[in-house]
């Protein structure tokens, strides 16, 4: 592991935002706690993307697979009587046996394929959800007890759990960037047969990704469905969170450390702006947003080369060169 | 130097590859002997590359057995290949090409050097040095030109740490200075003792490098030995060239058909 100044500098940012958000839920009141409890959650799910669709180059579209296998693990597991630590447990552990399961077919495919494979085991799970009534309670969903307390408490409680996993993702992130295992995702996502050349054992990397990946998901499903105390196949699996989560990423910048951490916060503040101001046309302009910035800002907002967009307005305000002798060779 | 008479230290035995019916590689039996710098040639379609992909574990056998320093590789993949000290660089070049030229030597050294992160960096640096890439370190590897991209291929391989070295076509696209220099290179890196297999079409590349050739034909091997005897040999220069032309060089001694 190289653990170089720079790393150590990102590093102590992220330890700062995070302490600073653990002490703001003293002061917050519900609503907040709310909001940033989301948001948490939702950069848990980018951190856990990006692992597999920034650093490795596969575009998972199956983040809601795990995030709905670890919200009925968790659920499951709280209504036959297990307490709310050991549904969370279990809730990591189905997301790495059923990444672990999904992730040696499907990561044979790739690009579209490997896009398409992943979208499609969100609705297969949501349609055995649905049908699997003794299991899953069907369409009707379960019911999870409620934790006990105060609804401050237990909002500061989710929160904390929240951000503690986040503050994890972020870690494993920052551990996974900087030794071999990343840079031979890294080199996995340039070039796979030059990749097995070096003698990295692509296969392997690439379903460590995928259940490390998972399991982030999947436990952030479990906090989830012990908050919301109430969870049912189309909540569990939705197709629209599988598809946002890679929109954020990429928002933010794929295969870096802050990227997820920075989309999550941008989508969601713009997110809440259309909502607020445009409502009868939020999504359309959302989406419009969202494809102008993945357009014009591959490297995300905040992946913008300020000397080469100095340079380009400069260039914009000069004359036109004086055509080219083609005749002549250059010089 | 001489071919040691020892134990090999790569052995293919009846080694072959069948797609769709066609033998691309029948039955090929080789030797290869520590240090020695052996040029395997063949007109195009002959199975050169179809060998060294089954080599470095590319490509599964159809039948037969490779042996590397007494261990058969027949079950490995291409990536505990590699580790076990047998590199390779590819026809068309495959660099992590938005990475830079430090960032891709080091891969080969850490996955296949068997080095640590650190250690990596140095050894790296190292095979840049030998390579004559080191100014060019910080660029990504796609904006490199070719010979240099090339080169790149090598000090890859180099940082792997090789025991043998299989180089398909390092020459094809360069201009004659370059090739001077690659063949300097090659040199440099057999005395270091790793064994190199070259894949060549310039026989002058393949008659100052080579002290041993192998001639595939049509996915056999069809002569083997020292460089010089190889040229003279009417099933090569038929495999080359046409029957006729064999014929016409078996009467007359006069004629030299392949240039040394």
């Amino acid at each position: 592991m190289i653990f170089d100044r720079a790393t150590a500098f990102k590093l102590v940012i992220g330890l700062l935002i995070f302490g600073g958000g653990a002490a703001f839920s003293l002061i917050l009141d519900n609503y907040y706690l709310q909001v940033l409890t989301t948001l948490a959650m939702l950069c848990v799910l980018c951190w856990a993307w990006n692992l597999v669709g920034g650093y490795m180059g596969y575009p998972s579209l199956g983040t809601v697979t795990f995030f709905g296998i670890g919200a009925y693990a968790d659920g499951i597991a709280q209504v036959q009587g297990f307490p709310i630590y050991a549904a969370w447990l279990a809730a990591g552990c189905a997301g790495a046996v059923v990444a672990l399961l999904l992730g040696l077919p499907l990561l044979r495919l790739k690009g579209h394929y490997f896009a398409i494979g992943t979208i499609a085991t969100v609705e297969v799970l949501r349609e055995i959800s649905n049908n699997w009534e003794t299991l899953t309670g069907g369409a009707v969903g379960i019911n999870i007890p409620i934790q006990p307390g105060s609804p401050d408490f237990v909002g500061r409680f989710f929160f904390l759990a929240m951000l503690g996993l986040a503050l994890a993702s972020f870690l494993v992130t920052i551990v996974v960037d900087r030794t071999r295992f990343g840079f031979g995702l890294r080199c996995i996502r340039q070039n796979e047969q030059a990749a097995s050349m070096v003698g990295i054992d692509v296969f392997k990397y690439k379903v460590s990704a995928f259940v490390l990946s998972g399991v982030l998901c999947s436990a952030a499903g479990g906090i989830y469905a012990s908050m919301v105390a109430f969870i049912e196949p189309k909540d569990a699996f939705n197709l629209i969170t599988t598809i946002e989560i890679p929109v954020m990423v990429m928002l933010g910048g794929m295969g870096t450390i802050f990227g997820p951490l920075i989309g999550g916060v941008f989508y969601v503040v713009l997110k809440e702006f259309v909502w607020a101001y445009f409502i009868n046309w939020h999504s359309g302009i959302l989406g419009l947003i969202i494809v102008a910035v993945i357009y014009f800002l591959p490297s995300g907002v905040f992946g913008i080369s300020w000397t080469s967009a100095l340079k380009w307005l400069k260039l914009r305000r000069r004359p036109a060169p004086p055509a080219r002798d083609i005749v002549t060779p250059a010089a | 130097m001489s071919v040691a008479p020892t134990s090999p230290i790569l052995e293919l035995k009846s080694v072959s590859r069948v797609f769709d019916g066609i033998r691309a590689v029948d039955t090929v039996s080789l030797k290869f002997y520590a240090g020695e710098i052996v040029g395997l040639i063949g007109p195009n379609g002959a199975g050169k590359t179809t060998l060294v992909n089954l080599i470095s574990g590319f490509i599964p056998l159809t039948s037969g057995d490779v042996i590397f320093e007494g261990k058969s590789l027949i079950r490995s993949k291409p990536h505990t290949i590699a580790q076990s000290g047998i590199a390779r660089t590819f026809q068309i070049v495959q660099p992590f090409a938005k990475m830079t030229v430090l960032e891709n030597v080091v891969a080969g050294a850490i996955y296949a050097g068997h080095c640590g992160m650190r250690q990596a960096r140095d050894k790296a640096i190292e095979s840049l040095e030998f390579t004559k890439l080191t100014h060019l370190k910080d660029m990504p590897a796609s904006e490199l030109a070719l010979a240099n991209r090339k080169r790149l291929e090598l000090a890859k391989s180099l940082a792997m740490n090789p025991r043998i070295l299989m180089l398909d076509e390092v020459n094809a696209g360069l201009n004659s200075s370059e090739i001077d220099e690659a063949v300097r290179m090659v040199k440099a890196i057999a005395a270091r003792g790793i064994t190199i297999i070259v894949i060549e079409h310039l026989m002058r590349v393949v008659t100052s490098l080579a002290q041993r050739v192998i001639v595939m034909h049509h996915g056999a091997v069809v002569s083997e030995g020292p460089t010089d005897q190889v040229f003279r040999d009417p099933r090569v220069i038929e495999a080359y060239l046409g029957n006729r032309f064999a014929q016409r060089f078996a009467k007359s001694s006069t004629l030299v058909p392949l240039e040394i």
